[in-house]
């Protein structure tokens, strides 16, 4: 069974322009000890569905509709008190894109990382402290730097401190939003090995959000693509990679320059990203998309499955 | 549109104001009695023949308040726009032509500015003696360096666009190109720094009154007449010192009020605070 | 100085006395030197030295200042927090309101209105005055609530603090607005921070996130205000001190203004430029605690 299902997760934006559907009728599953890419543009509803899942969403934001089953039971439907002590940082815990601000200025990494660990495993201070000394050195980082606050280190050991401040209470997924965005190349590779380690080491479930599908290719079992708050699709890595259903995951791919082979020009996906308070009709995508019917501009597709554990929404399939 | 509390308080503020300068002009048509006049008995309280009382020469203080407008307000009024003249004028150039000039100006400008204001309105007041003139250079010396600082630092930001540059390809004057194409810039500053710098007007000319450094007796000034009722509160008699403050106050208020409003309508920004 | 009618030699004689006959540089040279030894000469009014009247009155100003300044925080801090965190509701709209009231009464009708309505209508506090009766207040510092804390001299103590009440509420209300609205716009940039949607994420109480993360930053630029406008606060003295007759500076710099007492204006001054250029300083240093990321 699933660890984690994700159905029909919808949140949308209320603002003064109109209604923004961030997330339209998601669905998702996460088993355990697996990893999960979601790959997308910006814009598409992946930082939107992490943020869900962790019900961090505010005004002007709400979750509309859906169910986040955590093994078997409905997260959405717990007070907020419950969510708070027993489901955020302990059972699922989120890496944030950008650590640079996602740090409090004015408190030492020490202390942010023993804070969850003082609130939810009710360690007292020293204690907690001396945890947070070694989850540093399992990330790569001096035990020593404790007592440094966030503007004396670098963004690799920033972004390091956020998986070690992740993974402080022990919790069964993490969801790591675009954890390698703001990293140069070679620091990138680093952290990607560092959370692909963890992983296999603890045998943690997690989902990882990306735009960069060649990441996803490294270190994910399976994967599923966004498009303007909808999964186009899902599957295993391979059977993706390998033969990829929808119209867009097909542009994705192509659109990643590759080492290997002869050189060609790169290919970009005509268009732009759709405005999500006015959606185009039918199919999200069909503007964009070269081979789109007349269906496409009418009706929204299914959701199917298309192959063993893979599934599409596309007319043409 | 700016929201709603913004409508609302601009509006509130225009009508205090608007009902000030009609005082100020109609105020002693207004008022039942004389300021000057000795009208009835010492020290009386507030009836319905004396609204607010008489004060210790047994004069109608309700009608020493509404003529009083006059005072407290025309010299702010004069004060503010000579300080907004003449430091407009300078912020321009300053901005502007730069170099020797600016760095002068700036170093003058921040001495003032720094110096808690109401004292130097004192010093002033006390180096010329109190009076309607006094009053009023004090108020206007201690605004200018605010009117420069603003006009300064817009001048120097559209100084550098483009179309600046292009007027100046075509040999337009400084002064031309400040007059016509830099001062529009200057409009919404402008509106709310005055009703600001009003307010702040109005109470150091009644904080000059207060200390006996203002307009001087028997003229109704509020400060002066504020000042005046202090002794006899040990008595009770507070009607010589409660209206004229909450005089004041509705002043100070409106122009405040006023001056928030126009902000929040002229200056919105993208992520209100 | 010799009144309007002098005869020449009596003119010329001051003028020695002054020192006026000597060459300029000499004159300014010899200011300077007094300026150093913080000797502002003898006052004009009442013929005592300079540097002994001011350091008589300073205690009564920064007594004043202090509490001035921990009504106004304690007030203002308070609103400016509760406003932002519930901005544009109805309470932040009636607290941003109050603020505005506040700003716009002067500070000595709040003065004359709080004696009004406490010291005399209701009696409970005293009218004027920094204590009851001078008979016995131990000197040491010349603040009289720290003294008798001292000497363990209680009685004094509360009379002295009773004093303080009224002209303390009177800065307090003058400053508060500054703060609050400071600190609200301190709070709002805070809260829209992204480490305060970890600090959630990590499941800390709400209250954790509020004070802990948001307010420690909130804090930085309220402070940082206090310190600019600390000068205002010492032309508030002048009022508040002459409306409750308090012995401080202001009401020395009052007097001296109009009786001309030249050497006395200009030994305040320098002395309200030195208390403005220390409260600064500290405000630094105290900012260099605050925030780590100040560098030394």
């Amino acid at each position: 069974m699933a660890l984690l299902r994700i159905q029909d997760l919808t949140t949308y934006f209320f603002m003064k322009q109109g209604t923004v559907k961030a997330v339209d009728g998601v669905d998702l599953h996460l088993n355990s000890g697996r990893v999960l890419g979601v790959a997308g543009e910006s814009g598409s509803g992946k930082s939107t569905m992490a943020y869900s899942v962790m019900r961090l969403i505010r005004p002007p934001g709400r979750i509309v509709k859906g169910e986040i089953l955590l093994e078997g039971r409905d997260i959405l439907r717990l007070s907020d008190e419950q969510i708070r002590k027993d489901i955020r940082w302990q059972r699922i815990s989120l890496i944030f894109q950008g650590a640079m601000n996602a740090l409090n200025p004015l408190i030492t990494v020490g202390n942010q990382i023993a804070e969850p660990i003082i609130v939810h495993e009710g360690l007292d201070k020293r204690d907690a402290l001396e945890k947070a000394s070694s989850l540093l050195g399992s990330v790569g980082i001096g035990p020593a730097r404790v007592n440094n606050y966030p503007f004396e280190l670098s963004g690799g050991m920033k972004q390091r401190i956020m998986i070690a401040m992740a993974m402080a209470c022990n919790p069964e997924i993490i969801i790591a939003d675009e954890p390698t965005t703001a990293l140069d190349v070679i620091v990138a590779a680093g952290i990607m090995n560092l959370i692909k380690d963890l992983q296999t080491k603890t045998g943690l479930s997690m989902i990882l959000i990306t735009h960069d599908l060649s990441v996803i290719a490294q270190t994910c079992h399976d994967v599923a693509i966004m498009y303007a708050g909808k999964v186009v699709e899902s599957g295993e890595v391979l059977s993706i990679f390998d033969s990829p259903a929808h119209p867009y995951t097909i542009e994705l791919i192509n659109a990643f320059p590759s080492i290997k082979g002869a050189k060609r020009e790169l290919k970009a996906i005509k268009g732009s990203p759709p405005d999500l308070i006015d959606p185009p009709s039918g199919c999200r995508f069909h503007p964009r998309c070269r081979f789109a019917k007349e269906i496409c501009n009418r009706k929204d597709p299914e959701f199917r499955e298309v192959g063993t554990n893979h599934f599409a929404a596309c007319h043409l399939l | 549109m700016a929201p709603v509390s913004a409508q609302i308080i601009t509006i509130a503020g225009t009508i205090i104001c608007v009902g000030l300068i009609a005082l100020v002009f109609f105020g002693e048509s207004l008022a039942p009695y004389g300021p000057q006049q000795m009208v009835g008995e010492i020290l009386l309280p507030p009836s319905s023949e004396y609204l607010m009382g008489t004060d210790m020469l047994g004069r109608d203080v309700f009608s020493r308040i509404i003529s009083g407008t006059k005072w407290s307000v025309s010299v702010s009024f004069i004060a503010v726009s000579m300080s907004m003249l003449i430091g407009t004028y300078l912020g321009a150039f300053s901005g502007y032509f730069g170099r020797s000039l600016d760095r002068i100006l700036m170093v003058g400008m921040d001495a003032v500015y720094i110096f808690p204001s109401f004292v130097l309105a004192v010093l002033i007041a006390a180096v010329m003696g109190p009076g309607i003139g006094t009053s009023s250079l004090a108020v206007t010396i201690v605004m200018i360096p605010t009117f420069y600082r603003v006009i300064r630092s817009i001048t120097l930001t559209i100084k550098e666009s483009g179309f600046i540059e292009a007027e100046r390809a075509i040999g337009a004057s400084g002064r031309y190109i400040i007059a016509n194409h830099i001062a529009p810039f200057y409009l919404s500053s402008l509106f709310v720094l005055i009703s600001l710098g009003a307010a702040q007007a109005i109470l150091i000319t009644s904080g000059l009154g207060f200390l006996g450094l203002g307009i001087p007796p028997p003229n109704p000034e509020w400060g002066t007449d504020l000042a005046a009722g202090r002794m006899y509160i040990m008595d009770g008699m507070w009607w010589l010192t409660v209206f004229p403050g909450l005089l004041i106050f509705l002043a100070v208020l409106g122009f405040n009020l006023l001056s928030e409003g126009l902000d929040a309508v002229l200056n919105p920004q993208i992520r209100r605070l | 100085m010799v009144g309007d009618v002098a005869t020449e030699e009596q003119i010329q004689a001051i003028r020695h006395d002054l020192g006026f006959d000597r060459p300029l540089y000499i004159q300014y040279l010899s200011y300077m030197y007094d300026l150093l030894h913080l000797n502002f000469g003898t006052s004009l009014n009442s013929r005592l030295p300079v540097i002994r009247e001011i350091s008589a009155a300073f205690p009564t100003t920064i007594e004043l200042t202090i509490v001035g300044l921990i009504f106004g925080v304690a007030i203002g801090l308070p609103l400016g927090v509760l406003a932002a965190l519930n901005r544009e509701k109805m309470i932040d709209h009636f607290l941003r309101a109050f603020s505005l009231g506040c700003y716009s009464f002067p500070i000595y009708v709040t003065g004359i209105l709080l004696q009004l309505a406490v010291s005399v209508r209701l009696g409970m506090l005293p009218v004027a005055g920094r204590i009851a009766s001078t008979a016995d207040i131990p000197k040491i510092t010349g603040l009289y609530v720290l003294d008798s804390l001292l000497t363990l001299n209680f009685a004094v103590m509360f009379d002295a603090l009773a004093h303080l009440v009224l002209p303390g509420m009177t800065m307090g209300i003058y400053l508060l607005p500054m703060i609050s609205r400071i600190s609200r716009a301190g709070m709002i940039e805070a809260l829209t921070e992204d480490y305060i949607v970890t600090a959630r994420a990590k499941g800390l109480a709400e209250s954790t996130v509020v004070y802990r993360h948001a307010l420690r930053n909130a804090l930085l630029p309220t402070i940082t205000v206090i310190g600019m406008n600390f000068a205002g606060l010492l032309g508030g003295s002048m009022l508040t001190e002459t409306v409750f007759s308090l012995p401080g500076l202001g009401r020395l710099m009052y007097r001296a203004i109009s009786s001309r007492d030249f050497s006395m204006i200009q030994g305040i001054v320098v002395v309200y430029t030195l208390i403005v250029v220390a409260v600064n300083t500290i405000i630094d240093i105290g900012y260099r605690f605050l925030d780590p990321r100040v560098k030394y």
